[in-house]
């Protein structure tokens, strides 16, 4: 399937200067508007070529504590899905990194599917990750989004069957998203840097999609050997760590500081076929 | 009595009962849930898997659970009320007739740890219990408020020799306490079977949980038609997550004569803040894995529960209950806090019967149902659970001290 637009340029760039693209994961509100838009325009100077914006959720089931605890802040200040929608159009509107929404199908399925697809395009959103919605159920929200043309990155975990990872590749929109390791989200247990990159080998011959690698990776170096073998390198809970407790400038500062450690820990690499 | 899986009814294939159930969890669990389905797939073929949990039930568990007629619960005419004795198996309440079965299950698949969530503490004593019984290492999330609320349950799953973890997140209880299990079996999905307590979460659990407690209504209905010659006009049980009332509604569905009746925990009323009547006041979400009836506000986020009894005290109910709302073949109503409070005074003066508190919401309703009913009816309640888990808890209500 080809690359769908946004994300397509996003790996094409990265390709292009030899290296993996990285790939930030913060919570929209997390713990104010105005700190999420700041620390959104710091990861974009730092180098950050794409950013998952957490539409926060009283019940994460994928995510560890820190995550959860994010959704939890961003949610006691009021934060209405639309809201999040929002930042990702005022983060579109200043020139940030595209925004890829990362969210769970209670809320998208309570706001509307259609309602949502339409409105993250309009917001400059370039797709959607629902891990709590596997193959089986992808009907239930993915074609109105696939409509509007965003992409719908799907997951592939340590225990997922090759076949089964073939299938979900081949369904997967933008990127493949392999879980690095079991569990959920968070940076206590290591990545298993040596399960992905067996599995990326293996489905280079079912998807021509960027593959792209996240769950527990929170070092440079731990970035550079993801970054060696995948084509993305997703941090999420150690870069929420990095500015738990700041606000406005400061979070920004101490984001922006983080993520050019991550960023500069990016191996080069030789110019792999063009995908996608 | 012999027990056979229903192969022939609803879930359908994906685990549907209508629009509701399905599989939403994450990638990682899809495997184990699809090696899950295939085990009980296997298992419930296998006569020899039914003799050996058939065997448990009846020397372990104590069945056949006995039906007893509460001829003083109500005065007037009115219709004969028959308790279902579930509090007298082996730990006080239905929830082992589900452990022992996905025990069996779990040894079958080769996994030798489990792990369960727990609200009251009940399906954690009675998951501790059979993983004693079996050998089996047993770990139980339970939420920080309940760890507080519950300190007897808890000391007795020690004592059983499980490990309580308990949960920080969120509400602190047990919407939280499920998350944390979901995690965990997300973490170590190779060597642990995740017992879930109620017919909810994703496919096949509100399938296989069902036909692990449907063995209540199996043994109700021969007993009422052996001792009374028909068939009850009514069939009365309460709704937390709803396992109890699935167990004894499933060998009644059939029976079009029969009316089924769900008794939710209003909390301080149906139309409050504080309430756990996903069904009277939930509307269609997606919560622990299935789509279902669900206490939620506008934006998706899932509401906090308020009810007296801990068990009801859930903000979901499993799947094929709401597609027997929909469908009309059941009604669900509310009863709140002070009705189940009256009726748990009320069944320990009238019967010497001290009811869970999730039961006497069940009885609060049967009490009226009876008197419009009159003589002509038949009542068939189903009495989940021994209330000695609850004394503290009225006490407390009450001003009373009881030792700790």
């Amino acid at each position: 399937m080809i690359a769908s637009g946004g994300i397509g340029d996003v790996f094409a760039r990265a390709r292009n200067e030899r290296r993996a693209a990285l790939i930030a994961y913060i919570v929209a509100g997390d713990p104010d508007r105005e700190t999420t838009l700041a620390v959104v325009d710091a990861l974009t100077q730092a180098g950050v070529d794409l950013i998952e914006l957490g539409i926060p959720y009283g019940d994460p089931l994928a995510d560890g504590p820190t995550i959860a605890a994010a959704g939890q802040r961003a949610l006691a200040t009021g934060i209405k899905f639309a809201d999040s929608i929002e930042i990702a159009a005022a983060a579109h509107a200043r020139g940030a990194a595209p925004v890829l929404f990362f969210t769970y199908v209670n809320p998208v399925d309570r706001y509307g599917a259609e309602r949502f697809a339409r409105d993250a395009r309009d917001a400059g959103a370039v797709g959607a990750i629902v891990p709590d919605v596997p193959l089986e159920e992808l009907d239930a929200f993915a074609p109105p989004l696939r409509a509007a043309g965003l992409a719908i990155p799907l997951l592939i975990a340590p225990t997922t069957p090759a076949t089964r990872a073939a299938r979900i590749a081949a369904e997967s929109t933008g990127f493949v998203y392999l879980v690095s390791r079991l569990g959920v989200t968070g940076a206590r247990r290591e990545p298993d840097v040596a399960w992905a990159a067996r599995t990326i080998e293996r489905l280079r011959s079912a998807t021509t999609l960027p593959l792209a690698v996240g769950f527990g990776i929170s070092t440079p170096a731990q970035v550079a050997a993801v970054g060696a073998v995948a084509d993305g390198v997703i941090v999420g809970s150690a870069l929420i760590d990095a500015y738990a407790g700041s606000r406005g400038a400061e979070a920004a500062r101490k984001a922006g500081v983080y993520a050019a450690s991550l960023r500069a820990a990016l191996p080069e690499r030789a110019l792999r076929q063009s995908s996608g | 009595m012999s027990i056979e899986a229903d192969q022939h009814q609803l879930p359908d294939a994906r685990g549907y009962f209508g629009r509701f159930g399905g599989v939403f969890v994450p990638e990682v669990l899809m495997e184990a849930l699809a090696r899950l389905e295939q085990a009980t797939r296997e298992a419930f073929a296998d006569p020899a898997f039914w003799s050996e949990y058939e065997a448990l039930l009846r020397d372990y568990v104590g069945r056949p659970s006995p039906i007893y007629h509460a001829e003083r619960l109500v005065d007037g005419p009115h219709a004969p009320i028959v308790f279902k004795r579930e509090d007298t198996n082996h730990t006080g309440a239905h929830k082992i007739n589900n452990t022992v079965g996905q025990a069996l299950l779990a040894r079958r698949m080769g996994k030798r740890r489990l792990i369960a969530e727990t609200g009251a503490g009940m399906h954690g004593v009675a998951t501790a219990t059979i993983g004693a019984k079996l050998g089996m290492q047993v770990d139980v999330y339970m939420g920080a408020v309940d760890v507080e609320r519950q300190a007897l349950n808890v000391y007795l799953m020690k004592l059983l020799g499980a490990t309580v973890y308990p949960v920080e997140s969120g509400t602190r209880t047990l919407k939280d306490a499920t998350n944390e299990a979901f995690r965990e079996w997300a973490a170590r999905v190779e060597d642990t079977f995740y017992v879930i307590g109620s017919v909810v979460g994703a496919h096949p659990y509100p399938y296989l949980v069902r036909e692990f407690q449907k063995v209540i209504g199996v043994e109700a209905r021969a007993q009422i038609l052996e001792r009374y010659g028909r068939l009850p006009s009514d069939v009365v049980a309460c709704v937390g997550g709803g396992s109890n009332a699935m167990g004894i509604f499933h060998a009644f569905v059939g029976d079009a004569e029969v009316d089924l009746w769900g008794v939710e925990a209003a909390g301080h009323g149906v139309g409050s803040i504080d309430t756990a009547a996903s069904l009277n006041a939930g509307s269609v979400g997606i919560l622990h894995g299935s789509r279902s009836y669900v206490l939620q506000d506008d934006e998706g986020q899932v509401r906090d529960t308020h009810s007296v009894s801990a068990g009801l005290d859930y903000p979901g109910v499993g799947p094929e209950h709401s597609y027997l709302k929909d469908s009309g073949r059941a009604r669900y109503v509310a009863i709140d806090d002070a009705q189940a409070l009256a009726a748990f005074h009320h069944t320990a003066r009238r019967e010497g019967i001290v009811p869970a508190l999730e039961s006497a919401h069940a009885i609060a309703f049967a009490q009226k149902l009876a008197v419009e009913r009159g003589p002509g009816g038949l009542l068939v309640v189903n009495l989940s659970g021994r209330g000695d888990k609850d004394v503290r808890t009225v006490a407390a209500l009450e001003g009373a001290e009881v030792a700790r």
